[in-house]
């Protein structure tokens, strides 16, 4: 699957309070309403100005702290085409992909604000067109590139009535 | 070659030999949500049309997040939750018991069981030897749903602690100082294991300070092996027939091996805006605060606020400063009243509110206006969690919140504590 847009840049420790504040904490069952709040203490205008298939670019530990599935989960609704960061948090990645979420791993450095991008998402190549270099993220863990093809997590539950991961 | 904690409780539960690395499916004793993440839990086991609980007597749902409601959405969301609880049996914890992972320590944390929880301080548990970890609201779903999760064992850092702690020193600057070393995402993924005789000498209460935190390193879990320190705790508590000795081989295989020797080790204070930002608090004394916040699953214990009473007994909080104490279980909090801490406290000028997260979240009961300063207890400074982006947060150990809150200025707990508790 192929990915095109424009990056988001943010930078290291973009935190999960950043992306669905605890201040909004009751939009969690209003989840659109959620969505035009996501990333807000990291970026005020993105909600407003993220157009669709466009890509999230972070730094080192992007998501952490809190479990909050609704971080990634409005990072989809907004529109946003798979995170890329230098690295994740644990709890954030597994959410991500539970929620259909694609999120890769690359040199971020080589990416600046605004840049197109365009990912293939079974090869993990990174193509910036805006500056002409490729970056390649490794391949996700099995376990989860089948549950990303069911469709999640609770997609996959859903279809085999069990985890079915070996 | 002989096997990690994380790996020996993993190995037993799957009733295989298991190393770091291996995707395993494994089954789950304890799933709890709390109430910003079980609603979505119940919406999506309710969406695929699996509304059961494969063990309801250990599954629990929490409400302590923003406990009492302060807004019509979430009560609504607590009644979802108390619906839910209805109609599968599973255990539902009000509004006013406490905090989750208190409870969890309280009334289900026990060697060797598999604990997963949709709230990132879930690793608490792991300083009874549990494998507790946090997870996202499906994830947890699945479990309570299923009765199995899938996890990758982890590799561990084996935390070796050496020395006596000095007096007016915690298990929560040990905690920051370890943050700071190593960096919020120095161990991403992996198991911590605090071993040495500073950990063996560590009373129960502190060392559930040191797990709460293994998350804010990245960690998976945060474990330390059962002993007598464990056995008491888990008899105070009336589950004594719980308890079973569990460690780490001899020979076992670390990732890396971090040792601290806590003899020099000096009150810390974690600046905004990241756990790591660590620094002595010396580094940081003089500056303004304008709310103290004691409590939450980090520091909420009964021993936290006999420390934070014994700094505050008989003495006025400084002019200007909200002293917010939140004990984090009822129990913690009827003992805490019989034994006159919260009296010395709400003389001295403190706010108490009822058993549950507080501040911590920035639902309610503590939100900063803009360009105000709170020292903290709890576990993350991250922008915003206080509810508003332009406050800043400080972390500390209830002794330097005390302390703080006594001379409206950071300050290091020893300077105040001549006739206070030592240790």
């Amino acid at each position: 699957m192929r990915l095109q847009g424009k990056a988001w840049k943010f930078g290291d420790n973009i935190s999960t309070d950043h992306i669905a504040p605890g201040r909004r904490f009751h939009l969690r069952s209003n989840l659109p309403e959620l969505a035009k709040h996501v990333l807000e203490d990291a970026d005020p205008e993105f909600a407003s100005k993220v157009q669709p298939g466009d890509f999230v670019v972070g730094g080192n530990n992007f998501g952490l702290g809190s479990s909050r599935e609704h971080a990634p989960t409005i990072i989809k609704m907004a529109g946003v085409s798979a995170v890329l960061a230098k690295s994740f948090a644990r709890i954030f990645f597994r959410n991500a992909i539970n929620v259909g979420l694609p999120v890769l791993i690359c040199d971020t450095d080589q990416i600046g604000p605004g840049d197109e991008l365009e990912v293939d998402l079974s090869t993990g190549r990174i193509y910036n067109r805006t500056q002409d270099i490729v970056l390649q993220a490794p391949p996700l863990p099995d376990v989860m590139i089948r549950l990303l093809a069911d469709g999640g997590l609770a997609a996959h539950v859903a279809k085999h009535g069990d985890l079915v991961i070996d | 070659m002989g096997l990690t904690l994380a790996e020996k409780i993993l190995s037993q539960r799957v009733g295989r030999e298991v190393r770091a690395g291996e995707i395993i499916v494994c089954d789950v004793d304890v799933a709890l949500t709390q109430d910003g993440t079980g609603p979505l839990a119940v919406q999506q086991l309710q969406k695929i049309g699996m509304e059961k609980t494969a063990r309801p007597e250990s599954t629990i749902l929490y409400i302590d997040h923003a406990a009492p409601s302060p807004r019509k959405e979430l009560s609504n969301d607590h009644m979802l939750l108390r619906r839910f609880a209805e109609k599968t049996g599973c255990r539902l914890s009000d509004v006013g018991e406490g905090v989750c992972h208190q409870l969890i320590a309280e009334d289900y944390a026990a060697p060797g069981k598999v604990i997963i929880g949709a709230d990132s301080h879930t690793c608490t548990a792991g300083a009874l030897a549990s494998f507790a970890t946090g997870m996202g609201s499906t994830d947890v779903a699945m479990g309570i749903a299923l009765g199995k999760t899938w996890f990758r064992v982890p590799e561990t850092f084996q935390i070796q602690v050496t020395g006596k702690m000095p007096a007016g020193v915690y298990a929560k600057d040990l905690i920051l100082h370890l943050i700071g070393m190593i960096g919020a995402d120095g161990a991403t993924y992996k198991a911590l294991e605090f071993t040495g005789e500073t950990i063996e000498a560590m009373p129960m209460w502190e060392r559930l300070t040191l797990a709460n935190m293994a998350v804010e390193a990245g960690a998976k879990v945060g474990l330390i092996a059962s002993d007598e320190v464990t056995r008491d705790y888990l008899e105070s508590q009336g589950r004594a027939e719980e308890y079973r000795p569990l460690a780490a081989d001899p020979d076992a295989v670390y990732e890396r091996v971090i040792t601290i020797d806590v003899s020099e080790l000096e009150p810390t204070v974690a600046a905004p805006h990241t756990v790591d930002n660590t620094h002595p608090v010396r580094e940081l004394a003089g500056t303004k605060v304008d709310q103290v916040f004691i409590g939450s699953c980090t520091n909420g214990r009964l021993e936290d606020l006999a420390v934070a009473a014994s700094i505050l007994d008989g003495k006025q909080v400084a002019s200007g400063v909200r002293c917010i104490v939140v004990p984090a279980s009822k129990r913690i909090f009827l003992e805490a009243i019989r034994l006159g801490y919260i009296e010395s406290l709400v003389a001295a000028g403190a706010v108490v509110l009822a058993p549950g997260c507080g501040p911590c979240v920035g639902v309610h009961e503590g939100i900063l206006g803009d360009g105000e300063v709170s020292l903290n207890t709890s576990n993350r400074n991250f922008q915003g969690r206080l509810g508003n982006p332009k406050g800043f947060i400080y972390l500390g150990s209830p002794a330097v919140a005390a302390a703080s809150a006594l001379t409206g200025v950071i300050t290091d707990p020893r300077e105040v504590m001549e006739n206070a508790i030592a240790r």
